[in-house]
């Protein structure tokens, strides 16, 4: 499905299924890197406040605004004190793209590696970094060639590479790419790093967060693929381009994907602020409709109530649920939400690194609560202990699905049910 | 046999485990890391045994044990689960005469599953070492698992 739907506005995915992704050329001739020497030109400070300005929040799940969180690692950033060499600060990658339903940054390193890169760039000059890493997770072996073979290409040309004497000038910024080898904890940023690091995927203790302490204990930029893909066209057309698009709290574009019972599963990009209703019928082809998990395992479930809200940050917060990574899971009448929530908690069962107490047996718990048809509330209440007590965000999601289930179908699950 | 070749490739740093213990166990042909692997990685980064074995075992993707010549990972995501992953791993079951988590006799696949292969658009899905199938159904199956079989 490379054509766009008539109704989706492309950003992130413009170039999809009109360049080769394997073409240095196609992606220059499609303005490509135009936005990094752009970028460049500007003082560091100017690249940043543009994207505070843009309001571009964190397209991993968490939605956290981009903008802030390089402002914050600039500023943990020691001043270069020559002759002594600048002190090392890092961009990284987040490609550990493991939420069930949720397929965006797959899409886009596969079909448009170079965007990725250039907003790994340009956030590298922002930040005054010298040293990028992607973190791929080893599944997506086509999207682990095409972004190697993208920044083949990029060295070549002089965007990458050079000794790192320079970070920020021209060609002076090394990207490396990292494997991750199956492990959902670990797109979570701290995980991540001490992933990056060659340990364990365990957790670390928050804060500090890695704007101040992240990979190497240096201060570390995190970001989704689709955050930094986002940025060369903020950069290229302005904040105040971004924010006319979307809604007030959430402006600009997402990349949602569909699947399950859809007549056209997919990738569709379109405005924050689209209705649930436009995106799994409009687009996706959904037909008697039952339930839709949004945001993934660690995501919400609402029923048919919340067609007409607008898919933004806010609006579906006060309806209970969250818009996460943007994976929209739609279940047809007949669909057992119980089988669907049994197979949630058996996903986050495994994923449970072990490291802390109450995620570790809270989810042998749930997993054997929901076996033994124990009441809804009850698992909620085990749901809230842990998120009370884990030290990371996978102890701290089961909640999310059990709590939306209590609001929207509190009779699926108890023990009369399937 | 000492993997030196694979260890040279790579700056004796930490950061560099989880390449190397991917290049050892799929350049080797045995998909799995031997004991002697992972010594000779411990001496080579100089970190303790314990903590080569500790990042081996952690990560699903990486096996300790002895694995068939072809690896398949078939999805159980909720996404997969709802569209049939339970069906299909029967048939698959069936079909290789194996549960998921052995080998098989001939030592040619080993059946594992995967939490998410982020292929949630054309679930059910697989991967078989590097690659992709989606859509899965009795007849995919048969011809895919036969082809492999053959080869």
């Amino acid at each position: 499905m490379a054509e766009a739907h008539p109704a989706e506005t492309r950003i992130t995915l413009r170039n999809v299924g009109s360049i080769d992704p394997e073409k240095i050329e196609d992606y220059l001739n499609a303005g490509g890197y135009r936005s990094l020497a752009k970028a460049r030109a500007m003082p560091r400070e100017a690249v940043i406040e543009e994207l505070v300005a843009a309001s571009l929040r964190g397209r991993g799940g968490a939605g956290f605004s981009a903008g802030l969180k390089e402002r914050f690692t600039r500023q943990a950033t020691a001043p270069p004190a020559p002759p002594a060499p600048p002190a090392p600060v890092y961009v990284v990658c987040n490609a550990d793209e493991g939420e069930p339903g949720t397929f965006k940054d797959r899409i886009i390193m596969e079909r448009d590696p170079h965007l990725l890169i250039e907003g790994i760039l340009i956030a590298a000059h922002a930040i005054g970094a010298a040293r990028a890493y992607i973190y791929i997770r080893a599944e997506y072996d086509t999207s682990i060639r095409r972004v190697r073979r993208a920044l083949e290409q990029a060295r070549e040309r002089g965007f990458t590479g050079g000794n790192g004497a320079s970070p920020g000038a021209g060609g002076a910024v090394e990207i490396e790419i990292r494997l991750g080898a199956g492990s959902y904890l670990c797109g979570e940023e701290l995980t991540l790093l001490e992933s990056l690091e060659g340990k364990r995927g365990y957790p670390r203790i928050k804060p500090p967060f890695p704007a101040e302490v992240g990979l190497f204990g240096a201060p570390t930029l995190v970001n989704n693929v689709e955050t930094l893909a986002t940025i060369p066209a903020i950069i290229d057309r302005g904040a105040a381009w971004y924010t006319g698009l979307g809604t007030p709290d959430s402006p600009g574009t997402k990349i949602f994907t569909v699947s399950g019972d859809v007549a056209r599963p997919g990738y569709y990009e379109v405005e924050l602020g689209t209705t649930l209703r436009e995106l799994i019928f409009g687009f996706a082809g959904a037909d008697k409709l039952k339930a839709v998990l949004i945001g993934g395992a660690a995501g919400t479930f609402v029923d048919a109530s919340v067609l007409d809200t607008p898919l933004c940050y806010d609006a579906l917060k006060e309806k209970g649920a969250v818009l996460g990574s943007g994976a929209v899971i739609v279940m047809a009448d007949g669909r057992s939400l119980r089988r669907m929530t049994t197979s949630i908690l058996e996903f986050f069962e495994h994923e449970s690194c072990g490291k802390c107490v109450p995620c570790r047996v809270g989810m042998t718990l749930l997993v054997r609560m929901i076996r033994r048809k124990e009441p809804l509330e009850a698992l909620v209440r085990e749901s809230e202990y842990m998120a009370a007590n884990s030290l990371c965000p996978l102890g701290q999601s089961p909640i999310l699905p059990l709590r939306s289930l209590a609001r929207y179908f509190p009779a699926e699950i108890d023990g009369s049910e399937g | 046999m000492v993997p030196t070749q694979t260890l040279r490739k790579h700056p004796p740093l930490q950061e560099n485990l989880l390449l190397i213990l991917h290049e050892l166990q799929n350049g080797s042909g045995r998909n799995y890391l031997t004991e002697e692997d992972l010594q000779a990685v411990a001496e080579y980064l100089n970190i303790t045994r314990a903590a080569v074995y500790g990042v081996a075992t952690y990560y699903s993707m990486l096996s300790v044990k002895p694995r068939g010549r072809h690896v398949i990972r078939l999805c159980k995501s909720p996404v997969c689960d709802m569209m049939g992953a339970p069906g299909v791993t029967r048939i698959l079951e069936e079909l290789l005469g194996v549960a998921v988590g052995e080998t098989t006799p001939d030592g040619v696949f080993t059946l594992e599953e995967s939490a998410c292969l982020g292929r949630c658009d054309s679930a059910v899905s697989m991967m078989i070492d590097g690659q992709y199938y989606g859509a899965l159904d009795a007849p995919a199956l048969a011809r895919i698992i036969g082809r492999f079989r053959r080869g």
